[in-house]
């Protein structure tokens, strides 16, 4: 990546972008990696809820898992995703279990 | 009186103000928005003369009564972030609260105004005045001017508008504390609704804080950014010169008055030129060469006008080829290899350009000693005896 | 408090703190920069002091803030807050400020509002700014590696109030910012964790709403891992187990009434219902060295600072 020159950065070091460290993948830190069994999830929101890094994708959508009509569905963005376990340890159903990163 | 000499009257009224007064009817005229104060002797009947056209309904303006200088300095910023017109004034200690906030001024790019009629530094404490608090603002990234009456003062404060508007930078005016913020002089006041066609609105600068464009002011750089975004503030303070110069020059155009960056006192022939900055200073300095040619030394005089970014190359024009000069300093740079701050920029400058005139750092008026005519006098027949290259402490009971 | 969220569907699902800052993993304050800023939405200002949510979010080229965001210093982030209020105020007055109605809030951690940010917070709010002001407190200077602030608490360890042999941790206790911002009148201020996301969010609105009478104040508990030392999955759990063991209390002091929320007001009307304070300190690296006559005398401190409360909560309501 080449650096910006002086007149290539914008006056007063302003960042015009807004939400541009969404171009910081930050999967890379996480050891541990959170694996959410969907047959288990009862869509409580909770891991969405408490992620800090805003990682859990509601999906909206017709689900049925073990016959059970569902709108949404739950995802994690392993490219922002740390690691750090919240939603395993909050989640009411065990339905996140974390595992070691390949 | 007819109709049309009553409205220039009125338009151009001349009142008697105090510098610090001067200061406060330029931020009206430039209808300012946000102002934030806090009191210090002796900027603070400035913040009492803004109280009064705010609280009058003669400025529309937010007057924050800041708990201090450094909160004076951090709500315009804001202020001027969120695209306020903004000013704020203080002195000495208070500018010293200030100094951490300085640099985020001008780092961020704003253009903030400042009245800093100056004033000598504690310890020991002294209100009264010297230029110790201005000099170490100087590595800031502020455009300093120096005016030397209450006329230029006010001309000065509505021409920073229109430089640092321009630069986005933020711009100080200083003056001598006391001899010129307490002392009253006629003002020529121009027409406010002139000074505002004058100083137009710009809404459109990158730096603007609103919800309309959310950018992200005063983030962290490492060190692959941090140099380059500082260099764009060294850069942006070099080339304000020119449009000093030329806000000065439209600004005379418009009102009929304009100083120039250094002015020059009966410099055509002169062998010794002392080289001033601030009213009392420059007053005596102008004395004192009328007093030395009476004495047969062709003497002359030069004043700064504009500290940062200083103005070498007018400088050096002048000193070039005179056989000496000296450069009287209100301010210590304790332990510089010379005594005064403006004196070693002026040497610098000088030998930034191969010119090798000798000179002499003399400093006076230090917690507003009294500066004499004769002292300055005596200055240009030490020149003339051949002092050079050396610190000269006048007035001091050594 | 104004309940706009009654359940957690009610809550706001457009994202505006992005996903790609720099915060630790399981990182407390970073649960309640994304909840703030939710809550806030997208006609707000945010005037964020320097600390960890600083240099974590906003590293050039790249920032997590959607909202405009700026930085000044350290202590100032009260004193420029002000000064964009009063900027909005003149701007929309001389039909100069486009954006309409707009929300001012500061985010500050416990060293930025405690310590070095006190003074320009006391000018902001006794000069009644229209301006919500949040702390997170993350309980010491956690940005710079731990040290200790008026914010943390007793015989806790940082790097500055070692374990040692003459002194064990931390000696004061920890300061009552809510007390120093109630004894300034203002219309609202409440605490609040990263744990009861509900309670947070709906207080958000109530301040952001009374900000229109002047200035507002949420204290928010963020625990972080690193400087509590406990595993990052617990963070939710060290804000929830703060509230359930009475160390941090939930409440609110809304024009000059105090009133304790749930689960505070359940603990303090019935102590049975409280949890051991050990509970809490003991998944805690910082509280590791304490003695049992030092935790019994921390729960002391715990039931009494309850019984204060409870006081208030009594005599203004």
């Amino acid at each position: 990546m080449s650096l910006p020159r002086v007149h290539e950065i914008s006056i007063g070091g302003i960042i015009a972008e807004p939400g541009s460290s969404r171009r910081n993948l930050t999967g890379g830190w996480r050891s541990l990696k959170p694996v959410l069994h969907d047959d288990r999830c009862i869509r409580c929101r909770i891991c969405w809820l408490y992620c800090p890094e805003g990682t859990i994708k509601e999906i909206k959508g017709e689900f049925v898992v073990k016959g059970k009509k569902y709108q949404y569905k739950y995802e994690i963005d392993y490219d922002y995703c740390k690691g750090c376990g919240i939603c395993a340890h909050e989640c009411p159903v065990k339905a996140i279990e974390m595992v070691p990163e390949a | 009186m007819t109709v049309a000499l009553e409205a220039r009257a009125k338009a151009k009224q001349t009142l008697a103000l105090t510098s610090n007064y001067a200061a406060a009817y330029a931020a009206k005229a430039a209808d300012v928005d946000v102002i934030a104060v806090y009191p210090i002797t002796p900027q603070t009947t400035i913040v009492e003369k803004i109280s009064e056209f705010v609280d009058e309904g003669e400025l529309r303006a937010q007057l924050i009564h800041v708990e201090s200088e450094h909160s004076a300095m951090s709500a315009v910023v804001g202020a001027a972030a969120a695209g306020a017109r903004t000013f704020t004034a203080t002195s000495s200690q208070g500018l010293e609260l200030m100094h951490e906030v300085l640099h985020i001024a001008s780092g961020l790019r704003l253009p903030i105004v400042m009245a800093v009629p100056a004033r000598a530094l504690s310890a020991p404490i002294s209100i009264h005045g010297d230029y110790s608090d201005v000099m170490n603002t100087r590595d800031t990234g502020w455009i300093t001017l120096i005016a030397a009456s209450a006329q230029e003062v006010y001309d000065s404060i509505i021409q920073a508008y229109r430089i640092a508007e321009s630069v986005l930078l933020p711009v100080m005016v200083a003056y001598d504390g006391f001899l010129m913020s307490h002392t009253t002089e006629a003002v020529e006041l121009n027409d406010e609704e002139e000074v505002r066609k004058w100083l137009p609105r710009r809404l459109d600068r990158p730096n603007l804080l609103t919800p309309e464009k959310p950018i992200t002011m005063g983030a962290f750089a490492m060190p692959d950014y941090y140099y380059e975004i500082k260099y764009q503030v060294q850069e942006a303070l070099l080339g304000s010169l020119d449009k000093v110069v030329e806000a000065d020059r439209e600004y005379g155009k418009a009102f009929g008055r304009s100083y120039g960056i250094v002015q020059s006192y009966r410099l055509e022939d002169a062998d010794y030129i002392v080289v001033a900055y601030g009213g009392a200073s420059w007053g005596n300095a102008r004395e004192a060469v009328d007093e030395a040619r009476r004495r047969g030394i062709k003497a002359g005089a030069l004043r700064l006008r504009v500290w940062r970014p200083y103005p070498a190359e007018e400088v050096a024009k002048a000193l070039a080829g005179v056989k000496a000069f000296a450069v009287v300093d209100r301010a210590i740079a304790f332990g510089a290899p010379a005594g005064g701050p403006v004196y070693i920029d002026t040497v610098t400058a000088l030998r930034m350009r191969g010119i090798d005139t000798p000179g002499l750092s003399v400093i006076h008026g230090i917690g507003q000693r009294s500066m004499f005519v004769e002292d300055f006098v005596k200055v240009f027949e030490m020149l003339k005896d051949g002092e050079r290259n050396k610190t000269v402490y006048m007035g001091l009971k050594l | 408090m104004k309940v706009v969220y009654r359940a957690i569907w009610d809550l706001p699902v457009e994202e505006l703190f992005a996903s790609g800052h720099r915060a630790c993993a399981g990182c407390g304050p970073a649960i309640a920069m994304r909840w703030i800023t939710k809550a806030a939405g997208p006609n707000t200002i945010v005037v964020n002091a320097t600390g960890c949510m600083e240099v974590t979010t906003t590293q050039y080229p790249e920032t997590a803030w959607m909202l405009p965001y700026l930085h000044v210093a350290f202590e100032n982030a009260a004193a420029a807050a002000s000064g964009i209020e009063a900027a909005i105020r003149t701007l929309s007055a001389k039909g100069l400020w486009r954006a309409g109605k707009t929300n001012v809030i500061v985010i500050a951690g416990d060293g930025g509002t405690y310590d070095i940010g006190l003074q320009a917070l006391s000018g902001m709010l006794e000069r009644g700014h229209h301006v919500l002001y949040i702390l997170y407190d993350n309980e010491a200077y956690m940005n710079t590696g731990i040290q200790r602030s008026g914010a943390t608490p007793k015989y806790a360890w940082t790097t500055t109030t070692p374990v040692g042999k003459a002194i064990r941790g931390k000696v004061q206790e920890k300061k009552d910012i809510m007390g120093i911002v109630m004894a300034h009148r203002v219309p609202y201020a409440a605490t609040a964790t990263i744990a009861n996301l509900l309670d947070m969010t709906n207080k958000i609105k109530t301040a952001l709403e009374y900000t229109e009478e002047g200035p507002t104040f949420l204290h928010i508990l963020a625990p972080c891992p690193p400087g509590w030392r406990y595993p990052e999955e617990l963070t939710v759990e060290m804000a929830r187990l703060a509230v359930e063991t009475g160390y941090f209390p939930l409440y609110e002091y809304d024009h000059g009434k105090v009133r304790l929320n749930p689960p505070t007001s359940q603990i303090a009307a019935d102590p049975k219902r409280k949890k051991p304070l050990r509970d809490w300190l003991k998944l805690q690296g910082r509280f590791a060295h304490l003695t049992d006559a030092e935790i019994a005398e921390l729960e002391r401190e715990v039931a009494a600072n309850l019984a204060y409360l409870s006081a208030l909560a009594k005599a203004f309501s």
